[in-house]
């Protein structure tokens, strides 16, 4: 029986100095890239594969095949850039990761670089983290330092350079097409696929995109073996993933679990929700781009298969939680905003949608709306969805859609209150009982 | 106003270290936008010059870049960018009514009707000495610690209204201001953007390795005995 949380890449946050090289060597660090370093690269990329590492960024595609679809003896340069973008609304899980633990990530870096035979990866993070930049920043010097980047890595005969790159504010960048353009150094705007990364990715040569925390999952993959990883979680959802838990909940926080876990037991190990007497009332199960969840939903497996049998998304674990206090269409609007914050104009389903779901939600809050304003909206959302150029068009009508299927009559309310019937201030950290 | 040549000579060797990191030049063009910003506290048309003569490209092409992106800022910048995170669960835990009043407190009496959570409020507060500007973020990726505040991209967890009102009279009496989790000191503006063009300012160890949050799971793991399994012969790593 495994244990139920099973921190892997959170073991060593509590250690002053985790952030060091010599502080993730205390732990067993950087053993993995000598074992890696014997092997035949086809060899790691099989072991990936087996252990059934599924994309840790939110879609869940399985890892070690993303990079057997790098072509190989190509004559081409091929790269690696890491997702580090982490701006998914609720998600905060790589970032305190690449803060405490950066040198996981570099050795992950290492591995997969050999595996797909790339020679320069960058690390994309998002720009508005100057902290974890410095670690980052530090923790690429100190691996050049032990020559575990530069040439000739530990006398294998690769050679492997490492950039920590900022972005600069673009929700989008976080879309792996808009993210190469923008490393590119142009407007961050998605690009028609095909041609997939893996073909024509970073100047249209074959390109690995992975989220930091699938990477940084590669080392513990390496070192235990790929059963010991599928051996962990549920049946098609392997290994273990960190669940980020935020909102009204006594003990907010980072939780390294097993796939597969319930928000039930969460709950529970985060001691319960903030306030007695108040009870959940909807959830995200993985960010703002997954729809909202209810209490009805409490033991639905946190696994890509169990969320998406109840009609959500895993995503990346966001798991943000209110209570009884909040009123369901002031999240949803502030949700939608950002998306027509975010949207890069470059699709006119997203760029107008966006538009209209957020003013005719507005209008909805302001106690203005008719229960008409629902049908239309949600036509406005089925008209967004599959028909946007990327994933944030298809993600941006998710939080309204979800309101209206479980809140219905409570977004109709506000008509009849003319307003919002609820309190801000009620569900205010500081708020009283 | 050009630069002067000792400044150019200067932005010159910078900005070919940054053009060095990159296969193709082009891709330099974030950190060079950071590099002109971190000179004059936003991207004057003078940065944007220096960037297209660096890159061999138009003025024009780097204004579309730096208006797509919203940590490149097109006046001058305060000393102190503080952002209050009004995302989804930012707001309803609190960052709503810390942005409402953190926005009247620094305006002052003396300002007209500062921009309430009902406007589109993407665009600065700035204090009457210029110290601090106030400004609404989206989601900072900090949402355990909700509400969050950034200031220069430091994070202060954890806010309140009170807090927050203390933060920004600290940083306009010019005391020292710690982050809740990053370096002893918070840099200025300036110094923030030359980190983000990729100069390290030698100040990553300081803080802790993570915050109280963060560990939350590690510590009920440990008080409890979970770990990972071992491996078949061996200790898990």
């Amino acid at each position: 029986m495994t244990d139920t949380l099973t921190p892997v890449l959170t073991a060593n946050w509590d250690q002053p100095d985790s952030f060091t090289r010599a502080g993730y060597e205390r732990t067993g660090g950087y053993t993995a890239i000598r074992t890696a370093l014997a092997m035949e690269p086809d060899g790691v990329i099989k072991t990936v594969k087996d252990s059934v590492l599924r994309g840790r960024g939110g879609a869940g595609f399985p890892t070690g095949l993303k990079w057997g679809f790098i072509p190989q003896g190509d004559g081409k340069p091929h790269y690696l850039t890491v997702n580090a973008d982490e701006s998914e609304p609720g998600t905060c899980k790589d970032i305190p990761l690449m803060m405490a633990n950066p040198h996981v990530l570099i050795e992950g870096i290492i591995i997969t670089c050999f595996a797909i035979r790339a020679g320069h990866a960058f690390i994309y993070v998002r720009g508005e983290v100057l902290h974890v930049i410095r670690r980052l920043q530090l923790a690429v010097a100190e691996a050049y330092e032990a020559g575990y980047l530069g040439t000739d890595i530990l006398g294998s005969g690769f050679d492997l350079d490492v950039v920590v790159h900022a972005g600069a504010g673009a929700y989008i960048c976080g879309e792996e097409t808009a993210l190469l353009t923008s490393l590119e150094g142009y407007r961050g705007l998605p690009r028609n696929r095909p041609p997939f990364p893996a073909v024509e990715g970073l100047y249209a040569c074959p390109t690995v995109i992975n989220n930091v925390e699938s990477i940084s999952s590669v080392p513990s993959i390496i070192s235990n073996g790929p059963d010991w990883f599928s051996g962990l979680g549920s049946e098609k959802s392997n290994g273990y993933g960190i669940f980020s838990l935020s909102g009204h909940v006594k003990n907010p926080g980072q939780y390294e679990a097993p796939l597969g876990i319930t928000l039930r037991e969460l709950i529970d190990l985060a001691g319960g929700m903030l306030r007695p007497g108040h009870q959940l009332k909807f959830w995200t199960p993985g960010g703002s781009s997954t729809p909202l969840l209810t209490h009805e939903h409490l033991d639905v497996p946190l696994d890509f298969e169990g969320v998406g049998a109840a009609g959500s998304m895993l995503g990346t674990r966001a798991l943000q939680l209110f209570d009884d206090t909040t009123c369901v269409l002031r999240a949803a609007l502030r949700w939608t905003e950002f998306y027509q914050h975010e949207s890069c104009g470059k699709c006119t389903p997203c760029r107008e949608g966006t538009y209209w779901l957020t003013h005719m939600i507005q209008r909805l809050e302001n106690g203005q709306g008719t229960e008409e304003d629902l049908d239309k909206l949600n036509d406005i959302g089925a008209n967004i969805i599959g028909r946007a150029f990327c994933a944030l068009g298809d993600a941006a009508p998710a939080p309204i859609m979800s309101a209206i299927q479980y809140f219905r009559d409570e977004i109709i309310a506000h008509q009849k209150n003319g307003g919002c019937m609820f309190d801000p201030k009620a569900s205010t950290a500081w708020a009283g009982n | 106003m050009p630069f002067s040549e000792e400044t150019l000579a200067r932005l010159k060797a910078d900005a070919a270290e940054i053009t060095g990191r990159y296969p193709k030049a082009r891709s330099a063009l974030l950190p060079l936008l950071y590099l002109v910003q971190s000179e004059e506290g936003y991207v004057s048309p003078q940065g944007i010059r220096f960037c297209a003569e660096v890159l061999g490209i138009t003025d024009t092409e780097v204004r579309g870049v730096a208006t797509f992106y919203t940590m490149y800022k097109h006046e001058p910048a305060a000393e102190y960018q503080v952002g209050v995170c009004t995302n989804t669960t930012c707001a309803i835990m609190g960052g709503d009514q810390i942005y409402e009043e953190l926005a009247g407190h620094v305006a002052g009496p003396e300002a007209g009707a500062h921009d309430g959570a009902g406007g589109d409020g993407h665009h600065d507060i700035k204090s009457p000495d210029g110290k601090v500007a106030v400004e609404r973020l989206e989601c900072n990726a900090a949402c355990d610690y909700a509400p969050v505040i950034m200031v220069n991209w430091e994070f202060f967890d954890n806010q309140t209204p009170a807090s927050a009102k203390q933060l920004v009279d600290d940083l306009r009496a010019g005391a020292d201001v710690t982050p809740t989790r990053g370096p002893s000191r918070l840099c200025t503006w300036k110094q923030a953007n030359r980190i983000l063009a990729g100069f390290g300012d030698g100040q990553a160890a300081d803080g802790p390795s993570a915050g109280p949050a963060s560990l939350v799971g590690l510590k009920l793991a440990k008080e409890r005995g979970w770990k990972a399994p071992e491996p078949s012969g061996g200790t898990a790593k």
